[in-house]
């Protein structure tokens, strides 16, 4: 698997879009709904038109049509031949790619014993769950060993815990055999979860690439600010060693159980998302502080609170729900700041 | 304690066919019939279809109408399938040939028979042609819809996997357009048969048509009710047969 570059990519929704996939990375496509993400995979794959270039290897295949491109796409509908059954989707791209009879079967059979779906193969579509048709898709794009692997919200469907294992059970097969592959997603924990890198884009535009961490805690310019959300930012003023592997820090005015790996810190960072606002005491009580509600403002299926504690205004992502555990403008509320969720850093490198 | 097996579910549509034909029968024997109408009992039907087979009339009759839907309606179905498919697949076709079809289409497969007449002639021709007409249409049309309204992600499924474009078309379009095209086909072999009598009756001398036009010279009402069962068991048998044609096809994924 190689590396995939696209340059100055430009058409109904890409407003000169570059972006490079290293290889063997998993490179996660982040954005809203209609900021082109699927738009890009579909310039990638040749199934639109577009003018720029794109490049396998260095080389442009701008002109090479989507049959000849040798990439492996999982749709967001997953779109399984509804007339085949299980063994045969899978092998239909063996077929178109002149494969020998006995050859296709091995490798069919390869492949479902891969994805422990082998109990399908004679199975139609309409009969598979969620989970399953997932899987299927994710064979049949891998069956024609393909140089690069575009995936499109593919769990978008799925309920949490299969989400979960199927988000597993990718990143292990990514990594094993070190495929190249662009996952598409508007969903900030996904990303978070599966990228070696992570790129935002915005309006036809990539507006930031980097490493996860890079992209939550130093999200650049108003827009990433806006979709991402400004992390919490706590200065540190001492450190304390508790015991292995756990300090304590106060940091304004907070005192703060921290995980210690070793490395420097004198900021703490949290994710709007990440700070838990109750209204009752949590039975834990290692980073709960009590503190005043003071601002309520409704976003997109969140809403954004600020918290006031003894030494610090925190903002808190709350599900819209929250309405309905009565906390308003003002109330006494308890806020958790989870120690996993905490994340040291040092001046410079922020 | 013994529980009631409930009746299979064909037979409550047999239900009303039997008592439509005892009724048959009870006014046709107790001459119920208003006015100087006569009506030969059901089973004064059933014993002329005997004698009528018998003797070698039915079948007489019955395979030349057979012989001319059977053709008619194969080839009207092969060229109706390969004109909608290229319609359906290829816009330009379709721009192309659908005002032309548009216009011709309407025309009802009879409107066609005394310009034939001119131009064929009198003979095994003419009713074939008919029911190519009849069938060719309806059969395009249902065609080209199905092909368009296969959804166009499947197209972009197959050539993401490296199929061509004539590879798609065989192996996911045409298949996935099936349900449509038997549509079309099962609406027209009904057609078929009642086109095929209509055009007997009115210029051909010999099958099923005819043999009802002789028997209405002759008042023989029961091998004229002879013949519309028989044309009616036919319309019901080459539905049916499409019918089976089309669940063997498409078994297990619809």
């Amino acid at each position: 698997m190689g590396k995939v570059e696209l340059r100055e990519i430009r058409n109904f929704v890409c407003q000169g879009t570059n972006l490079e996939i290293l290889p063997g990375e998993l490179l996660v496509l982040l954005g809203p709904n209609g900021a082109g993400k699927t738009t890009l995979l579909n310039v990638i794959a040749g199934l639109i038109s577009y003018r720029g270039h794109v490049l396998f290897d260095g080389e442009k295949v701008d002109g090479v049509p989507a049959r000849d491109r040798k990439v492996g796409y999982v749709f967001q509908d997953l779109v399984l031949f509804p007339h085949l059954s299980a063994g045969r989707n899978i092998a239909y791209g063996l077929q178109t790619a002149g494969w020998a009879r006995d050859e296709q079967d091995k490798r069919v059979d390869e492949l479902l014993d891969l994805f422990k779906i082998a109990h399908l193969r004679s199975r139609y579509p309409a009969t598979l769950s969620g989970g399953e048709k997932q899987r299927v898709a994710l064979a049949r794009a891998l069956a024609p060993r393909p140089r690069l692997l575009l995936l499109d919200e593919p769990f978008n469907s799925l309920d949490l815990q299969t989400t979960g294992f199927l988000r597993t059970e990718l990143k292990q097969h990514q990594r094993e055999f070190a495929m190249t592959t662009l996952f598409v997603t508007h969903d900030l924990n996904e990303a978070e979860l599966l990228a070696d890198r992570i790129a935002v884009m915005l309006d036809g535009r990539i507006e930031q690439i980097g490493k996860p961490n890079d992209i939550l805690f130093c999200p650049r310019g108003e827009k990433i600010l806006e979709f991402i959300g400004t992390p919490n930012i706590l200065e540190c003023d001492s450190v304390r060693h508790v015991t292995n592997g756990l300090l304590e820090a106060r940091c304004n005015g907070l005192n703060l159980l921290v995980a210690h790996n070793g490395e420097a810190f004198d900021r703490i960072s949290i994710l709007p998302r990440d700070v838990v606002v109750l209204s009752h005491k949590p039975n834990n009580s290692v980073n709960v502080f009590t503190g005043r509600l003071r601002e309520i403002i409704a976003c997109a299926g969140t809403s954004r609170v600020i918290v006031e504690t003894a030494g610090c205004r925190l903002v808190a992502e709350l599900p819209k729900e929250h309405a309905q555990t009565g906390l308003g403008r003002d109330s006494e509320v308890f806020v958790e700041l989870a120690l996993t969720k905490l994340r040291p850093s040092y001046t410079e490198r922020l | 304690m013994s529980e009631s097996i409930p009746p299979p579910r064909n037979l409550w549509g047999a239900v009303p066919i039997a008592s439509a034909l005892a009724l048959w029968e009870i006014v046709a024997r107790f001459e119920l019939v208003p006015g100087d109408a006569f009506l030969p009992p059901f089973t004064a039907v059933v014993r002329e279809i005997y004698a009528l087979a018998v003797t070698g009339v039915l079948a007489q009759n019955f395979l030349p109408s057979l012989r001319r839907v059977l053709i008619g309606l194969v080839a009207g179905a092969v060229v109706g399938i390969f004109v909608g498919t290229a319609m359906g697949w290829k816009r330009q076709v379709g721009s192309a040939l659908g005002p032309l079809i548009s216009l011709i289409y309407p025309i009802p497969a009879l409107g066609w028979l005394p310009l034939l007449m001119i131009w064929i002639g009198i003979d095994e021709l003419l009713p074939i042609t008919i029911v190519f007409i009849c069938s060719f249409f309806p059969i395009c049309y249902t065609t080209a819809a199905g092909i368009k309204n296969v959804d166009r992600r499947y197209v972009r499924a197959a050539r993401s996997l490296g199929s061509s474009e004539p590879r798609i078309l065989a192996t996911v379009v045409l298949p996935l357009a099936l349900p449509a095209i038997f549509t079309g086909l099962r609406l027209e072999a009904g057609m078929a048969w009642r086109v095929i009598i209509a055009a007997e009756m009115v210029a051909i001398p010999t099958g099923i048509g005819a043999l009802l036009m002789r028997s209405e010279s002759l008042v023989r009402v029961d091998t004229i009710i002879a013949c519309l069962m028989v044309l009616s068991v036919m319309c019901f048998l080459f539905e049916r047969a499409i019918l089976l044609l089309e669940r063997k096809t498409t078994a297990g994924w619809r």
